[in-house]
């Protein structure tokens, strides 16, 4: 026990400061990951709900195929994928040899296509959920199309989705801890880095557990604060 | 462009990992379909020395990445080799198979218990005190009453686990499984192909998933047969 708090601690060699600094990567891993799926989220959304054919099957195919696959998959994809194209790029600039993509950008950009594919269906959903009342109310009052759309539409719209991207979102945290797999160093490989050279892998992967559970469950809340405490919740009957 | 030839090429090989990540997805889903049953049960009981550990348990596993879990079950408990030796479980933890089911299954059993004690909830109230009426006891109650009709109701989810538990077997790969995935990062990182090698891994999953969708669909359909066949006097009185 006195060994686990040594391993953990903050001095004489404890990894306490490493994983605190990790887990903050993984933090921000998730968060730009999961703003930049709101991005693509929308899009996919909005293109599912468009009067062009083609842009629903476009949009339906990237939630099909990115909630099928496995995660790692994607990573994987676009890690190697990635760096081929920019190896490519360099030659056909005059350069030589191998360029790899960023693990951080990789990693933020590979969560944002998985967790876009699953937001998009929380938008359609929140987005039909609105009352058709609504929309005509909104035509009714002479406003334009963008106005209807940022005073009336996606105000109640976010109130409805909130939710089902609570549920997004943790699934974006515990998914950033596939990211390890292409060398970032965030929670999940701090915990194996450490797990390494200590040869105390049973601590770490607790350690490391206990983090991710801690930051879930802030965030959790954070979520439920959002839905129930806000001004603009949904009032119930 | 598009090489045909690589994708037969690589097409095979893929497959070859098929069973394996079928293998671990059945064994991990059946064996966590019956904890989590085990679990929901439980928890209908009113003593928080029997719901207290298991909400725990629910929300840590919930609460951690896969990944986390296959790790701590793999490397992390592998420090007490000689403890698990003792007791003669070190055959089991030794091998990343079983240790990649043992966690795959303790995370499915998390979310399967959680979505069949709501199922188990939604059973109205009424029919348990009308099947209590005519006599059923405890177990009869919940073996033609409340199970049935919580399996149905719990199905649609159950099916979203049931994909997700398929995408998580791709975890395996990283303590060494070779299944469909670490095949793929295999071939991926010889031919540096990602986009061919995605394509043709990514359309074996899309394929698995969407049989079980299916299958799950019919499954359903033949779940709820009483909800079809309502005899037309009643739709009569009920206008």
């Amino acid at each position: 026990m006195v060994d686990a708090f040594r391993l953990l601690g903050f001095q004489n060699g404890g990894w306490g400061a490493a994983l605190l600094m990790a887990a903050s990567v993984t933090v921000l891993l998730s968060v730009l990951g999961f703003a930049l799926g709101a991005v693509f989220g929308g899009l996919a959304a909005a293109g599912r709900l468009h009067n062009s054919q083609l842009l629903r099957f476009l949009a339906l195919g990237y939630c099909t195929v990115f909630r099928g696959v496995p995660d790692l998959l994607t990573i994987y994809l676009l890690y190697y994928g990635g760096s081929v194209a920019l190896t490519s790029l360099g030659h056909s600039l005059g350069g030589s040899g191998f360029v790899g993509v960023p693990a951080f950008a990789t990693g933020t950009l590979a969560i944002a296509v998985i967790s876009g594919a699953y937001q998009a269906e929380v938008y359609r959903g929140a987005y039909l959920a609105i009352d058709q009342g609504q929309h005509d109310a909104a035509c009714a009052l002479g406003l334009n199309r963008l106005q209807r759309l940022r005073q009336v539409i996606f105000p109640q719209l976010l109130r409805y989705a909130l939710p089902g991207l609570g549920n997004v979102w943790q699934l974006v945290l515990k998914d950033s801890s596939l990211i390890s797999v292409i060398g970032l160093v965030e929670l999940m490989r701090q915990a194996q880095i450490a797990a390494g050279s200590t040869r105390e892998p049973f601590i770490f992967y607790i350690a490391a557990a206990l983090l991710y559970l801690a930051i879930a469950s802030v965030t959790g809340n954070a979520f439920y604060r959002l839905e129930r405490k806000a001004p603009w919740r949904v009032r119930s009957a | 462009m598009i090489d045909f030839r690589f994708f037969l090429e690589i097409l095979p090989k893929l497959l070859a990992g098929l069973p394996l990540t079928m293998e671990l997805a059945l064994t991990s889903i059946v064996a966590g379909f019956v904890l989590a049953v085990t679990l929901a049960l439980a928890q209908q009981s009113e003593s928080p020395f029997v719901v207290l550990p298991i909400r725990g348990f629910v929300a840590v596993f919930r609460g951690t990445p896969l990944l986390v879990q296959i790790f701590l079950t793999y490397y992390g408990l592998g420090q007490f080799r000689h403890q698990l030796s003792a007791i003669g479980l070190w055959a089991v933890f030794r091998e990343p198979y079983w240790c990649a089911i043992i966690a795959l299954t303790l995370n499915t059993t998390a979310y399967g218990s959680e979505i069949l004690r709501g199922a188990i909830q939604s059973v109205p109230h009424g029919l348990v005190e009308a099947a209590r009426s005519v006599g059923l006891s405890t177990y009869s109650t919940y073996r033609h009453v409340i199970l049935p009709l919580a399996f149905r109701q719990a199905l649609p989810s159950y099916g979203n686990e049931i994909i997700l538990m398929i995408k998580g077997t791709s975890l395996a790969s990283i303590v060494t499984l070779m299944e469909v995935t670490g095949i793929a990062q295999g071939l991926i990182s010889q031919t540096y192909r990602a986009f061919e090698v995605f394509i043709c891994a990514g359309a074996i999953y899309l394929t698995l998933n969407f049989a079980i969708i299916r299958a799950l669909a019919a499954l359903e359909y033949w779940m709820s047969r009483h909800l079809r066949q309502r005899p037309s006097t009643m739709s009569d009185a009920a206008s």
